[in-house]
């Protein structure tokens, strides 16, 4: 963050969709297809434990994902407990889970690689 | 000094075996723990050696559990085990008899027939001879009924067979050479000096007839040795590592030596106990349901052991323990397939700092604790707070505004590092309550609570806890013509042998349908947390299937008694209604 | 020449009247005690708020044409066609015959006891978009307690577009029935707090958009995006619900005196039966399949068997009552036909 006089300049706020990196929601999608299902009901966020204590919101972190913004991602993710109640609720039949497992996964891949 | 050059490649053969094995089992034995070598120094010289002897006999030799899962197979698995061991323990005692020296070497007497003049008589020498005629045509009829499994599988009652590969199929039909060229080499012997019994001396007489058999039997003898030879140098890399290593791993399990999360020293000798059966092939539901035929132990193991890739096995694998349950070895598969899956999620002691301890202190003796699936089932929920009340039990209800998760899931998944954070903060607030005891609808947090959290109170799932209540008279059943077939969730049943509790239960209060999935046999509702594999359409298939398989026998209700279980019954929108026990407790009493 | 319509709701009572005009006999098969079907459940229609049984009387009173025979508490219990004429065994023994069928069995509600975290014959104040009609009927609207609620949630999508009860189509009305039952609640409660709890507002019919407008600024309705996750009761009775404000992002906790769920549509169990017995194919919705969705509506798989109304997929009243029509017109085509 730069100081101007006073003013500060912060992260863009917008979703720069043209730079933005979406090579991991590609390959989310590609890996597991129901994750494209999500209609963002948020009734997966809605019954998440570590969701109703802490800024975990699995709904967010996703549909962010697949605009390329992982930045939360990485933030938040571990948060998880992996309890599978946001399975149980969701509509749409997303595999949200397994779709946590796979990112922790290509996570802790990167992670490795760097 | 009896000796001929033939012996050589069964010496040869035998000897750099029990090197290599030798070797082999150190290696495994040096890496255990030092609580697993306190655990076996303290249980060595007690009665659980006896008993590891015992089960070493039934199960190495008669194969006692092969035979009452499928008798054909049985059979077929005595007539080797027991079979063989016999020619060798009655072939020792006859060479010993007659020799009268217990340092006779080894090929003597395996090769007894060919050493020892026929004319020549010693005490009981027709009796020998008539068993060892009858063993070996024991042993021959096993042979039989091996190739015709090899041939039609389906007759056997086994609907398929473990595939091949093509060294497999070498030691193979080494094995099966094995006999008949005993047969053969006896046969032409006895053919030529006398000697046998009913078998090989009908058999010498008649190949005689037609057969040059003077110049056949040396060759027979030689080609019997070699055959036996081969197949202990091939022995090590076949699946007939598993002949020697369960019997250690018989001892080892007997004196509690336990699988733990990660791979070691007792789960090599596991690997290599299995026999590749394939009677947990037809346990499995993925199989039975979803068609997929390759994630079963007998691949997974196989796949394990010769270092393949089986990324996607070790995650499908729905951990119902029906495999477990039923395999002839007993090899613990639920946790060595556990051992493959890695950590992944990257916390530290901060990441659960948000959990705290949520229960507050009470005066109840009784806390009862619904799960967090439990919350999205609150007929549950509503039954148990009604059957308290019937009961006049003064308790809490710790989780009534939510809770975290047991931390069973997250161990499932392979990350037993972060589920041990979990738990950890998870016993705290459930130690908050003071409760004396601690009564749970979710059957996957009762299997960790008991096994893993070690909590300062006692434990009970609510089936066993409802049956306390109706045996002590606490609560009054009227009588009911409700039929009832019970599906007992993986994890209360198989997971925490909770079987009799349940069947009292809707015995007290229905009219029980006996099924064939009973106890040890009852099916995964699909649900299951453990698979980090499958898809929510294959659950629904899983779902769909078992609902089937248990509505065939019509029951009034179909009663499970965990929540998920209920959750994932629903879903299809079946006609036969699912209930919970403690829901159908709370109507009868 | 006659035809015979097994269901007396809406779509049967329509075509049967338009049938009958144009010189057809008609034999209409009911099983209830009276005509009028799932109709005879609701207080007011949307979008004009006209007055359900007052249509329903209409409807009834054009059965009363010399060219239909009204068989009411009976079903059919055999279906066979010989010689191009179809013959129906009725439970009460009588032997129906004609040249086409047309099955208009209609819809059924969802079950809301499957979805078992909404508590739904668990908590006494959560109740269906059914059980809130009956209670403008009878102009009473009450918590379990005696009280006026206070505050009011309707849950959209109850048993639609929800992969966990194998429903995954979406039920069409549910949406516009939410907003018209809370401006009809407003009418009667001026003081609560009503709150609309929709994933999708589909307000895909003439005037429905305007009245989800209307019901925003003249009626103070509040919508969240958001699905319900669970709910639970507290000791006043009062229903804990658990959703997400998506458009916020934070899950959010509330607590309302009465839970409303907008039950869904489903294939009745009574069409499922026909379509069993005559062979008639089933879509992926789990409603009956239309021959063509452009150039054969009515028609089916099974030559002769003709479809009207919501057996064919969820439909308001204005499209049950066209496609009556419609299939009035298309059996006369199929009957001028048969006659050559």
């Amino acid at each position: 963050m730069m100081n101007f006089w006073g003013f500060s300049i912060a992260e863009a706020r917008v979703i720069d969709y043209d730079k933005n990196d979406k090579s991991l929601a590609e390959m989310l999608a590609e890996e597991m297809p129901t994750t494209r299902l999500c209609i963002g009901c948020g009734g997966c966020s809605a019954t998440c434990t570590a969701g109703n204590l802490t800024e975990f919101n699995i709904r967010k972190l996703q549909m962010l994902l697949k605009r390329g913004e992982t930045k939360d991602l990485r933030d938040q993710l571990h948060k998880c407990m992996l309890c599978g109640k946001c399975l149980l609720v969701c509509p749409r039949g997303v595999d949200t889970r397994k779709m946590i497992l796979f990112l922790f996964r290509q996570l802790s891949e990167q992670d490795h690689n760097s | 000094m009896y000796y001929d050059p033939f012996v050589l490649p069964f010496t040869l053969g035998l000897n750099i075996l029990l090197i290599y094995l030798i070797i082999k089992y150190a290696r495994w034995i040096r890496t255990f723990s030092t609580e697993d070598r306190q655990t076996i120094r303290r249980n060595i010289f007690t009665l659980k050696t006896w008993k590891a002897g015992k089960e070493v006999f039934l199960e190495s030799l008669v194969h006692h559990k092969i035979f009452r899962i499928n008798p054909f197979l049985g059979y077929m698995h005595l007539c080797f085990g027991l079979g063989w061991f016999l020619l060798i323990v009655i072939g020792k005692i006859e060479s010993l008899v007659y020799h009268t020296s217990i340092f006779n070497p080894p090929y003597f007497a395996i090769f007894f027939r060919y050493f020892h003049p026929a004319k020549e008589t010693f005490p009981g020498s027709n009796v020998f001879a008539f068993f060892m005629d009858l063993i070996l045509l024991m042993i021959l009829s096993g042979l039989l009924l091996a190739w015709l499994k090899r041939l039609y599988s389906k007759a056997l009652g086994l609907k398929r067979t473990t595939r091949h590969r093509p060294f497999d199929l070498l030691i193979l039909t080494v094995l099966w050479l094995i006999f008949p060229l005993r047969f053969l080499a006896e046969s032409f012997t006895s053919g030529l000096r006398g000697g046998g019994s009913f078998l090989t001396h009908t058999a010498g007489d008649f190949f005689n007839s037609f057969l040059p058999i003077e110049q056949l039997s040396y060759p027979a003898w030689w080609a019997y040795s070699s055959a036996l030879g081969l197949f202990f140098l091939l022995l090590p890399f076949s699946r007939y590592m598993h002949i020697p290593t369960e019997i250690v791993y018989i001892f080892l399990k007997n004196w509690e030596v336990r699988q733990g999360k990660h791979f070691s020293g007792i789960s090599q000798f596991q690997l290599y106990s299995c026999s590749r059966c394939g009677i947990c092939i037809d346990r499995c539901q993925l199989g039975s349901s979803l068609g997929m035929t390759d994630t079963q132990p007998v691949y997974f193991l196989k796949k394990l052991r010769h270092g393949k890739e089986h990324s996607i096995l070790v995650d499908n694998c729905l951990m119902c323990g029906r495999c477990e349950a039923a395999c002839p070895v007993d090899l613990r598969l639920n946790a060595l397939r556990l051992t493959q899956r890695q950590e992944d999620i990257r916390i530290t002691k901060s990441t659960y700092e948000y959990i705290r301890p949520a229960a507050a202190k009470t005066t109840a003796k009784v806390a009862y604790f619904a799960g967090c699936m439990g919350h999205l089932t609150p007929g549950v929920i509503r039954s148990m707070q009604s059957i308290f009340h019937k009961a006049g039990v003064d308790y809490t209800f710790i989780d009534e505004g939510g809770s975290i998760c047991c931390g069973r899931p997250m161990m499932l998944s392979g990350n037993h590092h972060t589920a041990a954070i979990i738990q950890e903060k998870n016993k705290a607030s459930l130690e908050a309550s003071g409760a004396e005891l601690l009564v749970t609808s979710c059957p996957i947090c009762y299997k960790t609570f008991k096994e893993d959290y070690r909590l300062d109170m006692q434990v009970l799932h609510h089936t066993e806890y409802l049956d306390i209540l109706l045996r002590e008279g606490a609560l009054h059943p009227h009588c009911s013509d409700i039929t009832t077939v019970f599906h007992n969730p993986c994890e209360l049943g198989r997971g925490c042998q909770v079987y009799t509790a349940p069947e009292h239960i809707l015995q007290t209060i229905s009219h029980r349908i006996a099924t064939a999935y009973e106890g040890k046999d009852a099916l995964c509702c699909g649900g299951s947390l453990a698979n980090l594999h499958i898809s929510p359409q294959q659950r629904l298939q899983l779902a769909e299937d078992a609902l089937n398989a248990y509505a065939a026998y019509r029951p009034d209700v179909l009663v499970t008694a965990c929540p998920l279980c209920k959750k994932t019954f629903s879903q299809p929108g079946s006609s036969l209604p699912v209930q919970d026990i403690a829901e159908l407790v709370d109507g009868q009493c | 020449m006659s035809v015979i319509i097994i269901g007396a709701g809406p779509a049967g009572c329509e075509a049967a009247y338009q049938l009958a005009q144009a010189g057809e006999k008609v034999e209409l098969i009911e099983q209830e005690a009276q005509p009028g079907g799932n109709l005879n459940n609701w207080y007011q229609l949307f979008p004009d708020r006209k007055s359900a049984q007052e249509l329903n009387r209409q409807l009834i009173l054009r059965l009363e044409h010399p060219n239909i025979r009204l068989h009411l508490g009976c079903m059919p219990t055999k279906i066979d066609r010989r010689e191009g004429r179809f013959e129906v065994q009725l439970n009460d023994g009588a032997l129906l015959t004609g040249q086409a069928l047309l099955i208009a069995g209609g819809f059924q509600l969802f079950n809301a006891h499957r979805k078992e975290e909404y508590g739904y014959g668990i908590y006494e104040n959560v109740i269906t978009s059914v059980e809130l009609e009956n209670f403008f009927t009878n102009q009473r609207i009450q918590t379990s307690t005696g009280q006026l609620p206070k505050r009011v949630g309707f849950i959209h999508c109850v048993g639609s577009r929800d992969e966990k009860t194998c429903n995954f189509h979406c039920s069409k009305l549910c949406c516009v029935t939410a907003v018209k039952q809370a401006i009809e609640l407003r009418e009667i409660l001026p003081e609560a707090e009503i709150l609309c709890f929709y994933m999708d507002m589909r307000m895909f019919g003439p005037g429905y958009e305007e009245m989800y407008r209307e019901a925003q600024e003249k009626y103070r309705i509040k919508f969240v995006r958001g699905r319900l996750s669970e709910a639970s009761e507290n000791k006043a009775k009062q229903v804990l619900i658990k959703a997400e404000d998506t458009l916020i992002g934070k899950p959010l906790k509330m607590t309302l005196d009465l839970m409303v769920l907008m039950v869904g549509m489903e294939l009745s169990a009574g069409s499922r039966q026909l379509a069993e017995m005559t062979g008639i194919e089933k879509a992926t919705n789990g409603f009956l399949r239309v021959k063509d969705p452009h150039f054969a509506t009515n028609e089916t798989n099974q030559k002769g068997i003709f479809l009207a109304g919501s057996c064919s997929s969820p439909m308001n009243l204005t499209d049950t009552l066209t496609d009556a029509r419609s299939a009035a017109l298309t059996i006369r085509e199929y009957l001028k036909h048969i006659d050559l």
